[in-house]
């Protein structure tokens, strides 16, 4: 209610008013001068400023002439020029900037040519070249010819902050704009300054400088954590905001000149934020990806994963033509028409006859909403069933009707903004830093006003940069913790501040209980609650219906009317009755021989407890629809090439509910899922429908949202308490790093090289308990074992934590098992 | 002709002066009972109408510094001392620590409890490890003395007072530099405002004060404001400590009324090294600009000495006499700055980087014509266009030098070698064995 009665009328802002080159302007009070001259469309050359950090005022380039009134109103000038990233308007100031002012043009020129004496000019080889603000504004406000004949200054080059961000030193002009996001934005500071004078560099912590034996200031977890100096997620940002070629990543470095690509924007397919990029390429190869500029949902800012991950795209296992299963068992390129012709064959066959056990849909949780809605309503209009889920990740029946009833089609909630202006917020089963980035940086924005608490068997260091309380608790205990978050407990006393967040994660469905206290424990302190996944396509999946009991908008496939509704706007007389099988239960089905068709979109086998690819072994039929020949085509009998996200258009739906639709980058004649579905429903006699974009998000729409009859009920699950205690077997705790080894994420060893080494994670007791202090830990199941090292954590008893996809540590394929699960632990291998 | 007036240095001839009951003997700590005794509005306008300057270089009326802090929040506010006495030429607040303590100490002390402060902190330079051995000594007797720590005296007041060293960075002596070096970061000066009196160290509303201008409260509040208005001149008022080096006879501090001149300084310091003539001199350090013998009878005042185009700064006087090279002594000034720049801001972190080759390569004979100009410009470059005064103040020496010896460049330049003999400007007898240790540094 308060933020709909804060749009209805606009908070009074006091406003000053000043005249910046003869033009009046009027700006809010505590506007920077910089900013105002700004929205007068006035160009003040500058480099440390940067309108997300804290003002600095150490590169004086944007000096201007100032004269303001005094205690008696009379306009005096400044005896010297004033830095317009630091001063904020006064009324009645008067501010000459070089456009009209003689001292102003003359103070940045000087400063020009003094950031240029030491730079070496090397623009022809260097990255930045073409598009570079020292560049640019050397043009600008500098000399023709430099008057330096003197010997400068050199560094060894580059510097490699990380396996991916790469410093040359001599380039720099200390603007500090790096350090200071990392500092203020990230809250990592893996630069910093060192030395003093012309010798003043940006440099990491290590041994080398300042005598810190590498890790000291950073605390146990990441001293163990990592064979290497700590790096960041977020450090490709400070390439981008360097103004000068500093800052490269080694990616990208020497690939490109910027006036060779061309740019498209788009929307990150790696998490649930759906950050903006900037796809940048040539001659049809993306060369790289830029934060785009989007206020309202990552600022200027994306993490290195959306930044750098996108060779996956075209690495050498490409498709491109479809495949068919020929008589000698192998998979050879055919025509579209053939292949379609054998797709529909093979799901024909599963659907029709006596015996038929029928099909069933994976399409994953990558994809857009077009693409899900186009699975779904295959699964439903073509294949009569209700057999479809992205779900492949831990799931459960009371997820979804949390799902059904509170998110579906509930529209823009909480956003981007709501996290900020928070005065809590509560997170269970959700890490920011680790599942969600964006979401990271936009709470730690509001570091020091916010209170944040966290439901988690430890504090995680991205918890720790939050200032995060640790509800500390062992995987499957969640809906036990967020039950007891009641009554004057700090976080209950917190929470019933107006504005304040509960963020719920995906991983809370391998909770039974949590999302049914979620509910409860933002209904008891009016705390608004948000449902943050991981992938990208999640949010898009649920609002088109690809879940078993869930059509479009937040309908129940259990309710008739709200399956009759959706039948009339398709077209058809009714839609499968029956409930749908979940992910898991479609696979074990499989395992079993009970199904004879499965449509596999992006799913990858490695990613899943239970073992895909014998279910898909066993199956009659396998249509694989994929970008890349993954471990899925070496059981299917078609495999459909669809397009990756920068080949296609289409919507993904973000946490917040906002719609974030993209264009095609780069044109190809690869086909979205939704488009190919489409071609293969005809081929099977029905019209779907989902040709383009258009054509779905126009059905989308005449659905629009659910009745609230229509609905599934809120689940009301109980919660069980969880017995964890220190011994040989424990609970396990897991969840996927930021940079590990999923599949979107192959093909860029420098982005792999920033993340985390695998741990295992104990508690002192339980270590105790175990027999281990230092060394490596098996961690095992009946289907397989992890051997790590362990680190002694400060965390619940009778847990131990793995990361869930890093290397040496895939838990789901070698473990078999999800969190929450009991496992063996030992010491030594 | 104008007297001696020993104040701060009255003791330093004193059998062991550094002790506190030395001080004590001479009628220390008489001021801190009567301070405790008065109001601390009282206090600080006292130091208000004693007229006393900020001794640390910039002039600033102590007084009115104090006035500046908020009012009472109930939170701490802090009083801190820029003891970081580094300026070339500067020897005013170390000799003062190293011989008199205690008169830093009660200082310290009065001042504190005038403006509410219960946490005073001393930022000595840090390579004057005997000065910092001392001061501590000196705290640690005053402390047992009863005149710092809990109830002082009786009179309800608590006072804890902390010295630390600072790491060897000129920079430090910014105020704001100062404290961020004092909160454990790197010391770089801090963007302004918010202004130390109101959010200072660790945020808190903080006086920061030199040693000198700490040190004079005692006797202000001990004798009277009339006694100390009675010295010095219209808008300058009191004595100050004038240190005296380089070629002149007895070198040293001469502690005298604000208005003295260099002719009266001169003599009562046995004249220029051998009757020699004076050539140029700093009034107040390296960083003021430099004055010839034109100015011998320049009153010593903050007035006077800005009427005539320098900085009365910290009363450094460097006296160089006329076998000295001018371009050799701001070649040398301005190696300090560039090794003393902190390196936050462009113009001085680059500018004292270029000014030192222009300026070594036209010492050495390998100047050109344009360089006189390219000194000139980018001094102008940097002067007023830095964040702090370090850089304003590195370009002094040079544009000055070149006000008044143009000459001498140019000649440097045309002849392609320096015109003079260096041996015969050297305090120490010139041997090979010197020879080669110079030859070794630059």
């Amino acid at each position: 209610m308060t933020s709909t009665a804060d749009q209805a009328t606009p908070a009074v802002v006091d406003t000053v008013s000043l005249t910046i080159d003869g033009s009046e302007v009027t700006v809010p009070k505590g506007t920077l001068i910089i900013r105002a001259a700004e929205q007068v469309g006035i160009d003040i050359p500058r480099f440390c400023d940067h309108p997300l950090l804290k003002p600095a005022g150490a590169c004086r380039q944007c000096l201007v002439d100032v004269a303001a009134p005094d205690r008696e109103g009379n306009v005096r000038p400044f005896p010297k020029p004033q830095a317009s990233c630091t001063m904020t308007v006064m009324d009645g100031m008067i501010v000459n900037t070089q456009h009209s002012s003689e001292t102003a043009a003359k103070a940045q020129e000087g400063v020009m040519e003094l950031l240029l004496i030491n730079h070496p000019l090397d623009c022809p080889v260097c990255d930045k070249g073409g598009e570079c603000p020292l560049q640019n504004q050397a043009m600008s406000n500098g000399r023709p010819e430099s008057r330096f004949i003197d010997v400068k200054r050199v560094f060894e080059k580059p510097l490699a902050l990380s396996s991916e961000i790469l410093l040359d030193r001599e380039r720099c002009i200390l603007c500090q704009r790096c350090t200071r996001f990392s500092k203020e934005i990230a809250g990592d500071a893996f630069i910093d300054l060192q030395n003093r004078g012309a010798m003043q560099q940006i440099g990491t912590f290590n041994e080398d400088v300042l005598e810190f034996d590498g890790y000291e200031p950073i605390g146990v977890a990441a001293e163990d954590e990592s064979g290497r100096a700590f790096s960041s997620y977020f450090s490709g940002n400070t390439v981008q905001i360097c103004p000068v070629g500093a800052l490269t990543s080694a990616s990208y470095r020497f690939r490109s000149r910027p006036f060779d690509l061309v740019s498209s924007p788009g929307i990150s397919e790696h998490d649930s934020s759906g950050a903006a990029l900037r796809t940048d390429h040539r001659r049809g190869k993306i060369l790289r990806r830029l934060a785009d500029n989007d206020p309202v949902v990552n600022e200027e800012w994306i993490t290195d994963k959306d930044r750098f991950a996108f060779s996956w795209q075209n690495l050498n296992d490409r498709i491109t033509r479809p495949l068919v299963r020929g008589d000698d068992g192998e998979l050879h390129e055919a025509s579209w028409p053939d292949a379609l012709a054998a797709a529909a064959k093979g799901l024909r066959a599963a659907i029709t006859g006596e015996d038929a056990q029928g099909a069933a849909v994976l399409p994953g949780g990558r994809l857009t909403m077009e693409d899900a809605y186009a699975y779904q309503k295959f699964a439903r209009l073509v294949l009569d069933t209700n057999d479809v889920d992205i779900r492949t990740r831990t799931a459960s029946d009371e997820e979804e009707a949390f799902l059904g009833s509170s998110v579906a089609a509930t529209g823009l909630g909480v956003t981007f903004g709501d996290l900020e202006k928070a005065p809590a917020v509560l997170m269970a089963g959700f890490e920011p830093e680790d599942e969600g980035g964006i979401v990271f940086l936009r709470l730690r924005k509001a570091l020091g006003r916010q209170q944040v608490f966290t439901v988690a068997p430890f504090l995680s260091r991205g918890a720790e940069k939050l200032d995060a309380t640790l509800l500390s608790t062992a995987p499957g205990g969640e809906g036990k913790a967020l039950a007891a978050v009641k009554g004057s407990t700090a976080a209950s006393e917190a929470l019933k501040e107006a504005g304040s967040v509960i963020i719920v994660g995906e991983r809370l469905a391998g909770s039974p209980g949590a999302f049914t206290q979620a509910l409860a424990l933002a209904k008891r302190t009016g705390a608004k609650l948000v449902w943050i996944p991981r992938r990208a396509g999640e949010r898009g999946a649920v609002e088109a219906g690809a879940l078993p009991g869930l059509l479009p908008g937040g309908r129940a496939v259990s309710e008739a009317s709200a399956r009759d509704a959706v039948a009339k706007a398709w077209g058809v007389d009714a839609l499968p009755g029956k409930q749908g099988r979940g992910a898991a239960d479609i696979i074990a089905a499989a395992h079993q021989g009970k199904v004879d068709a499965l449509i596999v979109g992006g799913v990858t086998p490695s990613d899943l407890t239970s073992n895909l690819s014998a279910a898909l072994e066993r199956t009659g039929f396998v249509l694989s629809l994929e970008v890349r020949r993954t471990e899925v085509a070496e059981y299917a009998d078609v495999v459909l090439p669809v397009a990756p996200p920068s080949e296609k258009s289409g919507t993904f739906v973000n946490w917040e509910g906002r719609l974030r639709g993209f264009a095609t980058a780069l044109k190809t004649d690869a086909m979205s899922d939704h488009r190919v579905l489409d071609i293969l429903a005809r081929e099977l006699g029905v019209t779907l429908n989902t040709a383009t974009v258009g054509d779905v998000s126009q059905q989308l729409g005449a659905l629009g949202a659910a009745a609230t009859k229509h609905r599934p009920a809120a689940p009301k699950i109980d919660a069980p308490k969880v017995d964890a205690k220190p011994g040989e077997e424990l609970i396990l705790a897991s969840w996927h790093l930021m940079v590990d080894e999923g599949a979107l994420q192959d093909g860029e060893p420098y982005l792999a090289g920033t993340g985390r080494t695998a741990v295992a994670r104990l508690s002192a007791k339980t270590a105790d308990a175990v027999g281990v202090k230092d060394g490596l830990v098996t961690v095992s199941t009946q289907t397989g074992a992890l051997e790590l090292p362990v680190v002694i954590t400060e965390m619940a008893d009778g847990v131990v934590w793995v990361p869930a996809k890093s290397p040496g540590s895939w838990v789901a394929q070698e473990l078999g098992v999800e969190p929450g699960a009991r496992v063996m632990v030992k010491g030594g291998v | 002709m104008t007297d001696l007036t020993p104040v701060l240095s009255a003791t330093w001839d004193a059998e062991q002066s550094w002790k506190l009951s030395t001080y004590e003997e001479h009628g220390g700590y008489r001021a801190l009972k009567k301070a405790l005794g008065m109001d601390k509005a009282d206090i600080i306008q006292a130091v208000k109408d004693s007229g006393l300057r900020g001794r640390g270089g910039a002039g600033f009326p102590t007084g009115m510094k104090w006035g500046f802090l908020p009012p009472d929040d109930g939170g701490p506010r802090y009083l801190v001392v820029n003891a970081d006495e580094s300026e070339p030429g500067t020897c005013k607040d170390i000799p003062t620590m190293l011989s008199a303590p205690q008169v830093l100490v009660e200082g310290v002390a009065i001042t504190s409890y005038a403006i509410g402060c219960n946490h005073a902190f001393i930022y000595v330079r840090g390579e004057v490890t005997h000065v910092y051995r001392r001061l501590m000594q000196a705290v640690r007797e005053a402390y047992d003395a009863g005149h710092l720590g809990k109830n002082i005296h009786g009179s309800g007041f608590d006072l804890d007072v902390t010295v630390h060293a600072g790491a060897g960075a000129y920079i430090c002596g910014e105020e704001t530099a100062l404290l961020d070096s004092l909160e454990g970061r790197r010391g770089q000066p801090r963007l302004k405002p918010p202004f130390p009196a109101v959010a200072g160290l660790y945020a808190r509303p903080t006086v920061v004060n030199n040693v000198e201008s700490i040190s004079s409260v005692p006797a202000i509040i001990d004798r009277g404001v009339e006694w100390f208005t009675s010295m010095g001149t219209e808008r300058s008022k009191g004595m100050g400590l004038f240190s005296l080096s380089g070629h002149v006879e007895r070198p040293g501090q001469y502690e005298a009324p604000l208005g003295i001149t260099l002719r009266e300084l001169l003599e009562m310091a046995g004249g220029m090294r051998g009757g020699k003539k004076l050539k140029f001199w700093t009034p107040g350090g390296s960083s003021t600009p430099i004055f010839t013998d034109e100015h011998l009878d320049t009153p010593l005042d903050y007035e006077s000495v800005g009427a005539a185009g320098s900085m009365l700064g910290t009363r450094a006087l460097q006296i160089f006499d006329e076998t000295t090279c001018v371009v050799r002594v701001v070649t040398r000034w301005t190696e300090f700055y560039k090794h003393e720049s902190c390196g936050k801001c462009t113009p001085c972190r680059e500018g004292t980087f270029w000014l030192t080759q222009i300026l070594k390569r036209v010492e050495g004979g390998q100047g050109v014509d344009a360089d006189i100009q390219q000194l000139l410009d980018t001094c102008e470059s940097i002067l007023g266009r830095a964040f702090c005064a370090l850089g304003d103040g590195a370009t002094s020496c040079i544009s000055s030098s070149i006000q008044y010896f143009r000459e001498e460049f140019e000649q440097h330049i045309t002849d392609g070698a320096c015109p003079f003999d260096h041996s015969a400007s050297a305090l120490f007898e010139v041997t090979e064995s010197t020879k080669a240790t110079e030859e070794a540094h630059a």
